[in-house]
């Protein structure tokens, strides 16, 4: 295999004993890049100058012995996380010229650990999508065939995966950001335990709910990203004062002794058949490898996309409120009153699916409506949240599909932004009770796109979504499987 | 539920956005689509129950007050759509 399609453990190893350098695997993936680029547009922001620059850094530090766990291995990072120097849009216009004068932790944490960082890649503006359409820049396409959507909104980061266009990538999650691309694209994504990582420096959308989280290739690429970019941050006052674990512990064979509930609301009427045939295929191999089923109930999963439609454009309504124009992005230059230059440079800088949302959230919080939208939605939350404490009682992980169909073709839904909300229901919840969820891939569609089953657990319980998703890694088998269309 | 394009415009002003009628237009059918999916939370008792503001728990997250290096003032200005090298300019305001 080329080593642009290989993983980062697989490139490790022959990094670590020389077979390859890491000028070599960067120069593969700039070549890849080159070669399908055009057709998956994943990338906003390129700079193979300073990928080279850091590639031979990394052959310095692997020749002394000082490398990092990822060192040498190039990366690609969503617009939303600030890289010092390096061009951060968001996938706005409002921001198409910010330069951030700091790196975010996760990409302190991921330079340190020796990784190259290939650019940015591209999402739904400020993150508020499912398809990636929303980015000002033109949408990203599923690598599997570019007619259709990749997901969204880190739709760059799994597409940039799943095309080898880099090894891996950093998304965020707010009700599904990173699952439900990873799951279209058919790479392995994690949302963390809300806390368990930094949001120092990533551009908030909605605070209470994002959360930064790798897209790989495979399990063990995932848990190798979990080990760099895990742990307490000062610089962010909700990151929780908890030690992470050597996620690679989790990475075991055989899940017996593992209680796997099965969530019946997860399998509504509606729900794609093939995706449905995939997820219960998987579920037998999760059986097979030892775990324990039992079906079980969240009453209050037929609520989370109301919950959620409050709470984050609530949330984002008052974080877009600092472009302003007046101390980044950009500004209406023709405005003589400081209100209308507020006002027109918002109104230019802002796509339409960002303005509807800062049009709910700021309908929600306005006088007289406060007590029956968010806080309304705030206490449904709790019984959401509550929903998760019972099952976790009875069992370790929740197993269902990611999305209830496989990617749709582009543009289709462009036009009904609420059919495209509502196809978030099986993700969202996992943020409003800030629980860590995991997508793996777990078959194809007839079409032969991806289709991915998701793996909850309660807070800080990686370790265990880690080990049923490696196992149904091992079992399946399709994990080493690319496009081969590009 | 019924929304007005007054409605609209009102919520704009407070969000600082202009819109057009066309734009108005839209958003009115939007967010009378997304208030009546909503109103299904109406269907729940939610009477005395709290609620969250934090997905995890947590006690106030304080720290010494040290004096720490910071972000220097030309970094801080480099954005500034307009900028004096001291300052942040912005239209008369009075």
């Amino acid at each position: 295999m080329a080593l642009h399609a290989l993983t980062i453990h697989e490139l490790r190893e022959m990094l670590a004993n020389g077979q390859v350098s890491a000028v070599e695997v960067t120069r593969d993936v700039l070549d890849r890049i080159e070669k399908v680029e055009d057709k998956v547009k994943a990338y906003i922001t390129l700079d193979p100058e300073l990928a080279l620059q850091q590639a031979e850094t990394a052959d310095k530090k692997l020749k002394d012995g000082t490398g990092g766990a990822l060192c040498g291995i190039p990366v690609s990072v969503k617009d939303v996380l600030c890289t010092d120097g390096m061009r951060t849009t968001c996938g706005s216009r409002i921001l198409e010229n910010f330069v951030p004068p700091y790196d975010a932790t996760t990409v302190v944490k991921l330079k340190q650990a020796g990784a190259v960082l290939i650019g940015k890649v591209s999402m739904d503006e400020f993150a508020m999508g499912s398809t990636s359409e929303h980015c000002a820049f033109g949408p990203p396409k599923n690598p599997w065939n570019t007619e259709y959507i990749c997901g969204g909104s880190s739709g760059g980061s799994a597409a940039s995966v799943a095309a080898g266009e880099c090894i891996a990538s950093l998304g965020t999650d707010t009700g599904g950001s990173i699952r439900q691309p990873a799951s279209h694209c058919g790479v392995v994504g994690l949302k963390p335990t809300y806390g368990r990582v930094s949001r120092y420096g990533l551009v908030a959308f909605a605070s209470s709910l994002d959360q930064v989280g790798p897209l790989t290739k495979d399990v063990t690429d995932c848990a190798q990203m979990m080990n760099v970019i895990s742990g307490y941050d000062a610089n962010d006052s909700t990151s929780v004062p908890q030690e992470a674990p050597d996620f690679r512990n989790a990475l075991t064979e055989g899940l017996r002794g593992m209680k796997i509930g099965i969530p019946k609301e997860y399998f509504l009427e509606g729900l794609d058949p093939e995706v449905e045939k995939n997820v219960l295929k998987g579920i037998d191999l999760l059986r097979e490898a030892g775990a324990e089923t039992v079906e079980v109930s969240l009453p209050h999963t037929d609520y989370c996309v109301a919950v959620y439609y409050l709470i984050a454009p609530a949330e984002a309504s008052s974080n877009l409120a600092r472009y302003d124009g007046v101390r980044y992005g950009l500004r209406d230059k023709t405005s003589d009153a400081l209100v209308d230059m507020y006002r027109n440079s918002r109104s230019q800088g802002f796509g339409d699916e960002v303005k509807r949302r800062i049009i709910i959230g700021t309908y929600a919080l306005s006088s007289g409506y406060y007590d029956a939208y968010y806080k309304k939605a705030s206490q449904v939350r709790t019984l959401i949240t509550e929903d998760y404490r019972k099952v976790f009682e009875r069992c370790d992980v929740l197993v269902s599909p990611v999305n209830p169909t496989p990617a749709w073709k582009l543009a289709e839904k462009i036009d009904d932004p609420m059919s495209v909300y509502l196809s978030d229901i099986l993700t969202i919840s996992a943020n409003l009770a800030g629980i860590p969820g995991i997508s793996v891939p777990c078959g194809f569609s007839g079409e032969g796109l991806p289709i991915g089953l998701q793996i909850q657990g309660a807070h800080f319980q990686e370790e265990k979504l880690l080990s049923a998703a490696f196992n149904l890694e091992q079992r399946l088998n399709i994990s080493h499987l690319r496009p081969d269309n590009l | 539920m019924k929304i007005t394009p007054e409605e609209i415009l009102h919520v704009a002003n407070l969000a600082r956005l202009h819109m057009s009628q066309e734009e108005v237009g839209a958003m009115v059918r939007h967010l009378d689509d997304i208030l009546t999916y909503v109103a299904k939370l109406n269907e729940l008792d939610t009477e005395g129950i709290i609620p969250t503001t934090h997905a995890i728990s947590m006690v106030n997250a304080f720290r010494e007050d040290e004096v720490k290096p910071s972000l220097d003032r030309v970094k801080a200005l480099a954005n500034g759509p307009d900028q004096n090298g001291e300052s942040f300019v912005v239209p008369r305001v009075i």
